[in-house]
């Protein structure tokens, strides 16, 4: 179970991930981020993001059209 | 983030540059796009607004996308990509509509619109700049503009993309 949880069911890029960052800001160092996002293009970008700005991305996957990601903050 | 982490983040931080040259609606979505998400990313960004692009930092926002002399510009509508012969694009109330429903696509499928990424561009400290000589060219005052931008010229954009990893013309 993740510290926290946003939804951005029914975002476009690029806000599911501007979201996120802002998101993350409220996450203890070592805490963890759920993300709910509809947005197919949020995969690649989760990763993208994570792997830029070296916050750990610990699951990453999909129940029917929802994509569910969990970060863990390495702030 | 802890703040010697935002401090390293800071010192170690990539910079953008991106310059604006254009208005329209559809031209206004990669720049800001691009901008935003790169903020979020860590990366300092920095947008200097010239020519048309200027008209995107003032305080009253009306941005029309032209189906003229724009091919590419093909619309879904029942179920088929339908645009627009120049002909039938020049008619009158045709810019408007087209603006009206590319507004409304945007709304439904959940795309940002462009004062909501222009303030979230000013939330994540991205640095604003208009160009001086648009101003004087097109007759703008500083308070036709949102506030905290900054003003500045050619050289100012130069400054600026010497120092970037990354520069863009948009």
């Amino acid at each position: 179970m993740a510290d926290q949880t946003l939804d951005a069911k029914g975002l476009s890029c690029p806000l599911p991930i501007l979201r996120t960052k802002k998101a993350l800001k409220d996450v203890p160092a070592g805490g963890t981020l759920e993300v709910l996002a509809t947005d197919p293009g949020s995969v690649a970008d989760m990763a993208a993001f994570c792997r830029t700005t070296g916050n750990e991305l610990v699951e990453s996957g999909q129940d029917k059209d929802v994509f569910r990601f969990v970060i863990r903050n390495r702030g | 983030m802890t703040e010697t982490a935002a401090k390293a983040d800071s010192a170690n931080a990539k910079t953008m540059t991106i310059l604006v040259s254009k208005g329209s609606l559809d031209w206004a979505y990669p720049p800001f796009i691009l901008g935003t998400t790169a903020a979020a990313m860590g990366v300092k960004v920095n947008m200097f607004f010239t020519f048309y692009g200027l008209g995107l930092l003032l305080k009253d926002l009306d941005l029309q996308v032209s189906p003229l002399g724009n091919p590419a510009m093909k619309m879904p509508m029942m179920g088929m990509h339908i645009g627009l012969p120049n002909l039938a694009a020049a008619l009158p109330g045709c810019e408007a509509a087209a603006s009206v429903m590319m507004k409304n696509l945007i709304k439904r499928k959940g795309v940002a619109s462009i004062p909501e990424l222009r303030e979230a561009a000013v939330e994540a400290d991205i640095t604003l700049i208009g160009c001086q000589m648009t101003m004087d060219l097109f007759e703008y005052t500083r308070d036709d503009m949102i506030p905290g931008i900054e003003i500045g010229g050619a050289a100012t954009f130069m400054e600026k993309a010497l120092k970037s990893d990354i520069s863009l013309f948009i």
